[in-house]
């Protein structure tokens, strides 16, 4: 069974709700709830409907309830008469104005010159006429004027935000009583995330501070996870590198939901670290060496010398193009040596420089390329690549007036 | 009574106890380059793997090979850059996939390098950690404690991990497989001092532990194709 409210232009849904958690909002001012099961808690449907339309009168709503065996009767039948109706047999919507029905105008007007105006009319008519001439249209009107169509219920649901938030009683000084904080609401962040089958693939937390200002920080996870011990450590870990400046007195941690990360394993799949744990790691790394030090290199798309830039994300994807094997590699010095170099003929004869020093025994060059000259900082050199007589076999390049120990061949 | 006694009486119940277990083997890591891998076998996995060499000896280059390897078997690699001496580009003209390295610059610092190896190798699912120390002073790498590279040795041990430490002397006593690389030659071509060209260096390496009699030489070309 399924009841309709409908409030006359005033929104019914909050009320709806009370009754039943299985409510479509069809329009602003019309709600259908499901009300199977609530014979044994409220009685008939009549008596269904009477507490539906006291609790609207407390409220300060005036709506009419239509309770019917299809959500499409009940609907009409709440539109169409006042107080209470139940609709035991299509017979009952037979006196409702057509208009109610909403069809197409084009269908409006045809019914109009045949002179049908009520949901009876329309449901005398023969099926198999009105399939011929009003079409898929004009047989789903019949049916809904008969108070036979049948059609499930689409139960909007509320969209869930998972925010959790907690003001404490005293000021919070030191970060590990603040963990123990952290946990709780993580715990209820992660158990309301399990509930709706879902993960985090983003943290935001934020941190109202003693003096009056806040404390944000984000955390984006390169796999949706749903694990509080591992957000836990995480966010600690942050913390310790970016700690508020005050006491905090009040936390509020909320997730960005994401579908949980699907993985079939495999006999033969390669070896891989665990993202939660690898993430553990990693943030354990840069809290020793520096955020900036720790990631996956990324070439970039420029043919500026040793141009790469250090990506987060870990990637899982095969690449199809693989480079060549037995490749000469290469060790750079970060920022280059400066160097000293003497000339013979416009050829580096002699090199000085910290780490390789002595007579260049053959040199290839000078290897000139430049860029980037249509931006703020253009790039012009000369490389050369140089053996020395002390066995190192190493690249140099002047820019402008400078020489540089780039790095050697390795 | 006398242990052969015992060993007698008991040893037909429990039979299995007292038979000698034989480590099993934990397999090898191909290095791409087959002269290498016919000198050692591969690189062995679970077990510390020492390459050593001066500056230009080709060292890195065998790394990259390494890397090569395993990033194309779709392993997951983390090297651990003591001075920050990686170079990307060289690394995937290598054939490195650089999606599947996970890259940590410790700036010199050996100590931050030790500690960020040992997290990784706790956390574990790495197919090679690679250290690389080719930038640190003999006499500074000596002075880590062996009981670090001990600890070390212990964390890969029966993992299918690979750990693989390069520097300019040999300082790790515990090293399952040690290789000293050496540069043999330049390889240059063109006219002298007009139209030269790098275009490989000719290496050399020795199996120092355990001893080979003989080593194996391989080229590495610096020109694509």
């Amino acid at each position: 069974m399924f009841a309709c409210i409908y409030g006359k232009g005033s929104p019914v849904l909050a009320c709806a709700r009370e009754f039943s958690p299985q409510v479509e909002e069809t329009a602003p001012d019309t709600a259908i709830i499901d009300i199977r099961g609530l014979g044994r808690l409220l009685g008939s449907p009549e008596a269904i409907a009477g507490a539906i339309r006291r609790r609207a009168a407390e409220t300060g709503l005036e709506v009419s309830v239509g309770v019917a065996s299809n959500p499409d009767a009940a609907f009409h039948a709440a539109r169409g008469f006042a107080g209470i109706t139940v609709v035991e047999s299509g017979e009952q919507l037979g006196s409702l104005p057509v208009e109610l029905l909403s069809p197409p105008p084009e269908i409006l007007e045809t019914l109009d010159r045949w002179g049908i105006r009520t949901f009876r009319d329309l449901a005398a008519l023969p099926p198999n006429g009105v399939s011929e001439r009003l079409g898929p249209e004009g047989v789903r009107l019949q049916k809904l004027a008969r108070g036979a169509a049948i059609r499930p219920l689409r139960p909007a649901c509320p969209e869930p935000v998972f925010e959790e938030f907690l003001e404490l009683e005293s000021p919070v000084a030191l970060l590990e009583p603040l963990a123990f904080v952290l946990a709780r609401l993580l715990n209820r962040l992660c158990e309301k995330l399990a509930a709706h089958g879902l993960a985090a693939c983003e943290l935001r937390l934020v941190l109202r501070l003693e003096d009056r200002t806040e404390h944000a920080r984000g955390l984006g996870l390169p796999v949706p996870m749903r694990h509080p011990r591992a957000f836990l450590k995480l966010l600690q870990l942050d913390l310790e590198a970016h700690p508020p400046q005050a006491p905090v007195v009040a936390v509020t941690l909320a997730a960005t939901p994401a579908h949980p990360r699907t993985h079939q394993e495999g006999l033969f799949t390669p070896l891989s670290p665990e993202p939660e744990k690898l993430e553990i790691t990693l943030a354990r790394i840069q809290a020793l060496v520096g955020e900036s030090n720790v990631g996956t290199p990324e070439l970039l798309d420029t043919n500026r010398p040793g141009a790469f830039r250090m990506r987060k994300a870990f990637s899982l994807v095969r690449r199809l193009d693989s480079g060549e094997g037995r490749r000469l590699a290469f060790r750079a010095f970060r920022p280059p040596r400066p160097a000293a170099v003497r000339l013979v003929s416009g050829q580096p004869a002699y090199v000085s420089a910290p780490g390789a020093r002595g007579k260049v025994i053959a040199a290839a060059g000078p290897w000139r390329t430049s860029g980037d000259w249509w931006t703020p900082q253009p790039w012009a050199r000369d490389e050369w690549d140089v053996e020395l007589s002390d066995g190192v076999l190493c690249r140099l390049c002047r820019e402008g007036a400078g020489w540089f120990l780039e790095g050697v061949y390795d | 009574m006398q242990p052969a006694a015992l060993r007698s009486s008991i040893g037909p119940r429990f039979s299995t106890d007292f038979a000698f277990r034989e480590k099993p083997p934990a397999g090898t890591l191909s290095t791409g380059i087959p002269e290498v891998d016919k000198l050692t076998g591969g690189i062995p996995r679970g077990a510390i793997t020492e390459i050593y060499g001066s500056p230009s000896s080709g060292r890195t280059s065998l790394l990259v090979a390494v890397l090569a390897g395993a990033s194309a078997r779709e392993e997951c690699c983390a090297l651990v850059d003591t001075a920050g001496a990686f170079d990307p580009q060289a690394a995937a003209r290598g054939g490195v996939d650089l999606a599947r390295l996970v890259w940590i610059r410790c700036g010199g610092n050996a100590g931050h390098a030790l500690k960020a190896a040992d997290l990784l190798l706790a956390g574990g699912g790495f197919g090679v950690v690679a250290m690389d120390m080719g930038d640190t002073p003999p006499q500074e790498a000596r002075r880590i404690p062996l009981a670090s590279w001990f600890r070390f040795r212990r964390a890969v041990e029966h993992t299918p991990t690979a750990l693989i430490v390069i520097g300019i002397e040999p300082c790790i006593s515990c090293a399952s497989l040690c290789l000293e690389m050496r540069r043999e030659g330049v390889c240059w071509s063109g006219v002298p001092g007009c139209s030269q060209l790098l275009r490989g260096v000719r290496l050399r390496v020795e199996a120092r532990k355990p001893v080979r009699p003989a080593g194996a030489a391989f080229e590495a070309g610096a020109l694509a194709g």
